[in-house]
């Protein structure tokens, strides 16, 4: 019955959501809260995500995580140095074909200054760094909102030939990200 | 009609705005010192300058050239007297030659943003670029040669 509740109160919000985008808190609930984080790690932990969110200077690249070839590095801004810049391979678009650079207008990793770690983070450490502003690159509780729909995250379910998605669709990713900010936001114990 | 300035003078060519930029460029202008190597974004043999930066025209559309200013090793100098030619016939870089049109490229935007390099400067710009006969050692000393010639033109 609870989790019926739970439910329909999170699709109501989604509703309000769409029109007018304000953060409408739910009431909190650490066991739902968790539980909806724990599915948002999933996502952030695949290779679509975390591949971008290295704990080194170098992305990461393919389902298994390896260092990208060619070694690229990160540089001050996040979108790499002299002649390495992300944006000399990867295009506004995907390029056609098996093992050929995936595509976004806006393709960069996290600035150096705000490197925003995903690799090597257990749940609870990620929970808090993405609620934290001084780690999560300044942003609120409305930005965070805004943040499932980024560009650049969408992209990672549109990854180019021969990427794995990742463990969920979108609006799954999304629902679970909404209920863990808004009831709560709270930290897996681990 | 597509219009693109490549190597400061504007041309227009009737290619498909999803055609690689190698192909307008080897193929469509005639200009073949770029070089086609993986065709995939892996080797850097393609590389050309495209506002300055150092993309690979193998997967560059010619559609994000529109417009744009376009530079080939044809047009990395007007008298084949940048730096780094210099350097590179001085040092006899080249082995079979096929890497060092894209080698010369990324250099040129190395110096450019680091009139200094170090080693692992040197290592962090060039590790795209390809080299099957393995110049690399070459590559790095006409490097450091090619910033010194720089300095002292910049100086005098
Ligand atoms: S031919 Fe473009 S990178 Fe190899
Ligand atoms: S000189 Fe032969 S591939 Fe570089």
């Amino acid at each position: 019955m609870i989790v019926l509740f739970m439910s329909s109160a999170v699709i109501l919000s989604f509703k309000e959501e769409k029109s007018t985008f304000n953060y409408t808190a739910l009431p909190k609930d650490s066991v739902a809260s968790i539980a909806a984080f724990k599915q948002v790690y999933t996502v952030l932990m695949s290779a679509r995500c975390m591949n971008c969110h290295p704990s080194g200077d170098i992305p990461l690249q393919g389902d298994d995580n390896h260092l990208h070839t060619m070694f690229p590095k990160r540089g001050v801004d996040g979108k790499g140095v002299y002649a390495m810049k992300c944006a000399n391979c990867h295009q506004p678009t995907n390029t056609p074909g098996l093992h050929t650079p995936p595509g976004n207008p806006n393709w960069h990793l996290p600035p150096a200054d705000m490197k925003m770690v995903f690799q090597g983070r257990t749940p609870r450490q990620l929970a808090k760094q993405i609620i934290d502003p001084k780690q999560n690159g300044h942003k609120d509780m409305q930005k965070l909102i805004a943040h499932a729909d980024d560009g650049l995250v969408l992209s990672a379910w549109k990854p180019g030939e021969g990427r794995k998605l990742p463990p969920m669709s979108h609006a799954a990713f999304k629902k679970a990200w909404l209920t863990w900010l808004k009831t709560g936001a709270y930290a897996p114990a681990k | 009609m597509i219009a693109i300035t490549i190597n400061g003078k504007q041309r227009e060519v009737a290619a498909d705005p999803d055609m690689p930029l190698l192909w307008v460029i080897r193929d469509l202008l005639g200009l073949t010192g770029t070089k086609f190597g993986c065709g995939v974004a892996q080797c850097g043999a393609c590389t050309v300058h495209l506002n300055g930066e150092a993309v690979r025209s193998c997967v560059t559309k010619v559609s994000r050239a529109a417009g744009q200013q376009v530079t080939t090793i044809e047009g990395l100098s007007k008298l084949n007297d940048h730096a780094l030619q210099i350097a590179w016939a001085e040092l006899d870089v080249p082995q079979c030659g096929y890497c060092q049109s894209g080698q010369l490229m990324s250099a040129a935007v190395l110096l450019r943003e680091n009139p200094n390099p170090t080693d692992q400067d040197i290592d962090d710009a060039m590790s795209g670029n390809i080299c099957r006969c393995g110049t690399y050692p070459r590559i790095r000393l006409a490097i450091h040669k090619a910033a010194e010639l720089q300095r002292e033109g910049a100086k005098s």
